[in-house]
């Protein structure tokens, strides 16, 4: 499964060289690398384009819908039933054509595919075909804006409570490797192989059904309190299952990844050298072990930042969470293409800033590393 | 090759892998029962088939291991039909008639869920007559009802409001089985009947008729709303769940290596385009582009499993194996490959690959229960194969039907322990491949 790690892989962690003018390399990766990443991100978000249109199928949809609405129109007015129906045909063509205009549907679709890709690069993400906001706005921009905050809600606390316990877990278990926690994490680290809403299933099933303690879903009380204090508990009551779920099932593998990978690094000689001087192992931890692993440590938490754009689909269907996620899978059961491609392309540019800004960061985390220095041996 | 086999033998080591490789046989032997017992035709048949195949099951019945839970007999089902000869018919003195006598033992302490009276006859113009009476253990008989017997009739005293009202307002399935001396309705065991006294009007008409009493449990799966009994579709759940995370698994992960290793050994633009399809891959948001082709062009599973396939190609394992391929490409056997003319072909495929196998075969016993979960996220999205049954699909329906509300857990418990069961045989072998194929592992 595409996991975007690899894209930000750090290309820079190469062996420093001499090279002429720190300036002028600098300046050279950047541009290509910009160029490279300008590219990527307009090639994902024209397949996205395509994809979503059904190749342009998607078109033949809509003005089919359009020719039905007409028609539907015209037969149940009464003035348009006396018209033989020659003359009828020729007025509901009329119509279907002048709409088909208005919308911009007599032009082939490869065109139409490029204004598209225009708009969507330049985020003009336009209205949407048949969603709305709650507030009751056509404007994608609006929509999106609406859907965030829960998203954010749910799987940034999640989330970012997963990352640091997950670090800090793996570290503190890099230093008691081989004891009866090690091993019990090691042992429960398959458990991860089942997805989030897998969890969640189960937990609705005894929190909600069996005991009856905490709701099926939802993310606020129906109806919602009018007090701000009781609105807020509501919604915590509400997240404590959903966020449990995203927990359980991606914490023991989340520690023993990182607890690997920790411990592969704490064998290094320099490590072993620190040890011999006899620095305190919180010394070891934050200098020896901590600052050589910072970029992956980076990359990961910066990679799990934006993924929270894409929300989690079916953990908010199972739990009624009313994030993105659930807005892109409406948006795509009623071939809502601005809203599927309005999010896309948000996604690519968050993801494609990000690597670029990476590259940069390494450098501040890691004196070993310099921009462009030089290709792989 | 014998390096190979002597690190698959410290398998044994490793209790997990030995849970892991337990759990996978038994569900590969339920796979191969569950294809040699119902062809894949007739399992597409069952789980599609309406009334005419699941007529004598009971809606939403327990799985009969759900008495060990109470300590009541729950309901069984009792089909009775005068066709097959678990029911009597016998002529009486008067021409034109006959009795029809459905007998039965009811040691059950639950009533059953419903009851169901099927007629076929056979007549030209004028149909049978027929007149229901009930006999009870105690040896009172209740009149059920009268009515005339159509070609394929159907009749459910439950429903009916005249018989209701004689039973004192009880339904049926409850009224007609009921203790009369007892003030909460229990169950009075023992043998029951029902006489049908039959009059024909014409000369070479005839009458068959069929009693279905609908229990509370029913088959080792129970049932779902629409009758139909989930031992069908847990079963065929196992082979599709199986052949979908293997089938995805190695495609994915063998295409990927190959790319990978054609990728490196050629260099250059091919290098360079393989790099940069990766990179646009990993914009395009898989699980949301899964889910167009779901709904936009096809449900079939095995298109989806196509699709899976292509978009993880150029996933992030390609860019692992580039890493690993560069090294191996400078190593001193590559090279004196090279000098003794191998082709092009021969070193990817006969010096290169072979080198990552052991990289590659733990990553694929861990990617199998990925996409076994991804058919079931996908199924739980409405886009599940539209004839197969599937563990995911089964999720799906008890989620729709509110199973949880409406405590008929077993529903969604079954296919959801199946699934877990698969993930976590798949993970513990996984996991003991890791240590033992990745040497740097091995210690920690």
């Amino acid at each position: 499964m595409a996991e975007p790690t690899a894209l930000a892989a750090p290309e820079t962690v190469e062996e420093t060289r001499k090279s002429p003018s720190a300036f002028s390399r600098v300046a050279k990766y950047t541009v290509v690398r910009l160029i490279a990443l300008i590219l990527t991100v307009i090639v994902g978000v024209y397949l996205t384009i395509l994809i979503a249109n059904m190749g342009g199928a998607v078109d033949e949809i809509r003005k089919g819908q359009i020719r039905e609405g007409i028609a539907m129109g015209v037969s149940m007015d009464p003035e348009m039933k006396k018209l033989p129906s020659a003359e009828r045909l020729a007025i509901i063509d009329e119509m279907a054509r002048l709409q088909e205009k208005r919308l911009g549907l007599d032009r082939p679709f490869i065109l139409r595919s490029f204004s598209f890709l225009r708009n969507a690069l330049t985020l003009d993400l336009g209205f949407a075909e048949n969603l709305s906001s709650d507030s009751g706005s056509r404007l994608v921009r609006l929509i999106i804006l609406e859907r965030l905050p829960p998203t954010l809600l749910l799987f940034a606390t999640s989330n970012v409570f997963l990352f640091f316990f997950s670090v800090s877990a793996a570290l503190f278990l890099s230093r008691r490797y081989g004891s009866f926690l090690d091993r019990l994490v090691i042992a429960l680290s398959p458990t991860s192989a089942a997805p989030a809403w897998f969890y969640g299933l189960f937990l609705i099933l005894f929190f909600s059904a069996i005991l009856g303690l905490l709701p099926f879903g939802g993310m606020v009380a129906a109806p919602p309190p009018a007090n701000k204090l009781a609105y807020a508990l509501s919604v915590l009551r509400h997240m404590i299952l959903p966020s449990t779920a995203m927990i359980v099932s991606a914490m023991f593998a989340g520690v023993y990844s990182w607890r690997t990978f920790f411990l592969i690094y704490s064998s290094e000689d320099y490590v072993e050298m620190a040890k011999a001087k006899g620095l305190s192992s919180g010394d070891i931890e934050r200098r020896y072990v901590l600052r050589p692993t910072l970029p992956t440590i980076v990359t990961n938490f910066a990679l799990m930042v934006i993924g929270l754009w894409t929300g989690a689909i079916i953990l908010e269907t199972v739990f009624n969470w009313p994030g993105l996620g659930r807005l892109f899978y409406a948006a795509i059961n009623i071939y809502d293409t601005p809203v599927i491609v309005g999010e896309a392309v948000i996604y690519a540019y968050l993801l494609g800033i990000t690597v670029f800004l990476l590259d940069f960061v390494y450098v501040l985390v890691d004196p070993r590393v310099k921009i462009g220095g030089g290709e792989r041996a | 090759m014998s390096s190979f086999l002597r690190s698959l033998r410290q398998l044994r080591r490793y209790p997990s892998a030995i849970g892991g490789i337990l759990v996978i046989s038994l569900l590969v032997a339920l796979a191969v029962y569950a294809v040699v017992t119902i062809p894949y035709s007739e399992a597409i048949r069952l789980w599609r088939g309406g009334e005419e195949v699941w007529g004598e099951y009971p809606k939403l019945a327990l799985p009969i291991w759900a008495d060990w839970f109470t300590d009541q007999k729950l309901a069984r089902s009792i089909v009775l039909n005068t066709a097959d000869g678990s029911a009597t018919r016998a002529p009486s003195e008067s021409v034109g008639n006959e009795t029809l006598t459905f007998e039965f033992d009811f040691p059950y302490d639950t009533f059953p869920s419903e009851i169901v009276v099927f007629f076929t006859s056979r007549y030209d113009a004028k149909p049978p007559h027929v007149a229901l009476r009930w006999l009870t253990p105690d040896g009172r008989e209740i009149r059920v009802t009268e009515t005339s017997a159509k070609r394929a009739d159907t009749y459910r005293p439950g429903q009916d409001t005249k018989l209701t009202r004689r039973l004192s307002q009880t339904a049926a399935e409850t009224g007609l089985l009921m203790d009369p001396d007892s003030k909460e309705p229990r169950v009075l065991k023992g043998r029951y009947q029902l006489v049908m006294d039959v009059h024909y009007f014409e000369p070479d008409s005839s009458l068959d008729a069929k009693l279905v009493m609908h229990g509370q449990v029913s088959g080792i799966a129970g049932t779902d709303d629409r009758r139909r009994d989930l031992t069908v579709a847990l079963l065929w759940g196992t082979p599709i769940a199986l052949a979908f995370g293997l089938l995805a698994a190695v495609g994915t992960s063998l295409t990927t290596m190959i790319i990978a290793a054609i990728g490196v050994w050629y260099g250059k633009w091919v290098d360079s385009l393989v790099q940069r399809i990766t990179e646009v891959n990993m914009i395009l948001p898989f699980l949301p582009i899964l889910i167009m082709v779901g709904t936009l062009y096809t449900r079939s599973i095995w298109a989806i499993l196509g699709m899976v396939i292509l978009l993880s190609i150029f996933g992030s394992s390609i860019k692992t194996y580039r890493a690993v391929f560069l090294q191996v490409k400078e190593s001193p056997y590559i090279e004196a490959a090279r000098a003794y003319g191998a082709s092009d072909f021969r070193i990817v495929f006969s010096y290169m690959l072979p080198r990552v196998i052991p990289m590659l075969i733990p990553q694929l016993v861990t990617l199998i229960p990925s996409y076994v979960f991804l058919e079931a996220s996908l199924a739980l999205l409405g886009l599940g194969d539209p004839v197969l049954p599937t563990w995911g699909k089964l999720i799906n329906e008890a989620r729709e039907a509110g199973a949880l509300f409406h405590g008929q857990y077993y529903w969604m418990l079954e296919p959801a322990i199946l699934l877990s069961l698969t993930g976590l045989g798949f993970a513990m072998l996984g996991f003991a491949l890791d240590r033992i194929f990745n040497p740097r592992l091995r210690g920690l």
